[in-house]
């Protein structure tokens, strides 16, 4: 057991045990907390496996931004906690069924395909280096990512600025 | 140095099948968005780990663009779900049923 594997497992340990608590959280605050810390532990993942930008962009953009929205709209729609099941009960057979499937395959193509095995060689990609591929190999990519991104916000004002109907009394037009 | 990819890709394995579970079993919309960013983000791990696994940042590159799919996703998601509080004055996915 080396440094960089005991820090891999413990990471590990801490995304999978986070995420879990998230996901099962009654309360949704509580879930979004949990998965900033769940983010918290990606991100130091992708530090140790060499992607010092995803880390630092995973901290930003995830645990930075996109919980801090979760957080917002927890905050501002106000929810009551229901008093019904936490878990819908027509649903987790399937999903119980299904996840099983999964981890058999899973196991299957784990145990069977030797690709994967071989221990992890060391390396970090620079973030210099990362971004001179991305702007190199993927420019156009970025300008299809911006442009989502730009639609994105267009959609989001347009969806979110819009009022129920009733509260909106038709304007009499002035002749 | 004892981790392999494969240990990688049962992590992110795991990551994906709690993100799925959110998805079909809570009965909250918000939380069904989280459990998309939670495979969102096991999907960026098992890139990550394979972009370290043979020494290549392509699989880095696209993990980056995961995030932004992301963020887009995320921000319509929310907003949308807010439109359908305003007028049912729930989260209840149950009551799409009345919402279209």
């Amino acid at each position: 057991m080396t440094l960089y594997s005991i820090l891999f497992y413990i990471l590990a340990a801490v995304i999978l045990a986070s995420t879990a608590m998230a996901i099962t959280r009654r309360d949704m605050v509580h879930a979004v907390i949990y998965l900033v810390v769940s983010f918290f532990g990606s991100a130091l993942l992708f530090y140790l496996l060499g992607a010092p930008l995803l880390a630092a962009l995973e901290i930003i953009i995830y645990a930075g931004a996109i919980m801090v929205l979760f957080l917002f709209i927890v905050m501002m729609i106000r929810i009551r906690p229901s008093a019904g099941r936490l878990l819908s009960r027509v649903q987790l057979l399937p999903a119980i069924v299904m996840s099983g499937l999964y981890v058999v395959v899973g196991a299957f193509m784990v145990t069977g395909d030797t690709a994967g095995r071989g221990d992890f060689q060391p390396a970090v990609a620079a973030p210099e280096t990362l971004g001179q591929y991305v702007f190199q190999q993927h420019w156009v990519t970025v300008e299809i990512a911006s442009l989502l991104l730009l639609v994105a916000l267009v959609g989001a004002m347009i969806i979110g600025g819009k009022s129920p109907p009733e509260s909106h009394p038709p304007v009499e037009e002035k002749s | 140095m004892t981790v392999s990819f494969d240990h990688a890709l049962v992590l992110a394995g795991a990551l994906f099948i709690m993100g799925i579970f959110c998805v079909v079993v809570r009965r909250n919309l918000i939380m069904m968005l989280l459990g998309l960013e939670i495979m969102l983000n096991a999907a960026s791990i098992a890139l990550v780990g394979a972009a370290l696994k043979w020494h290549h940042v392509e699989g880095q590159a696209i993990a980056l663009f995961i995030m932004a799919v992301a963020a887009t996703e995320v921000s319509i998601g929310l907003a949308m779900i807010v439109g359908f509080y305003r007028r049912t004055d729930t989260v209840d996915p149950n009551a799409l049923e009345e919402f279209k």
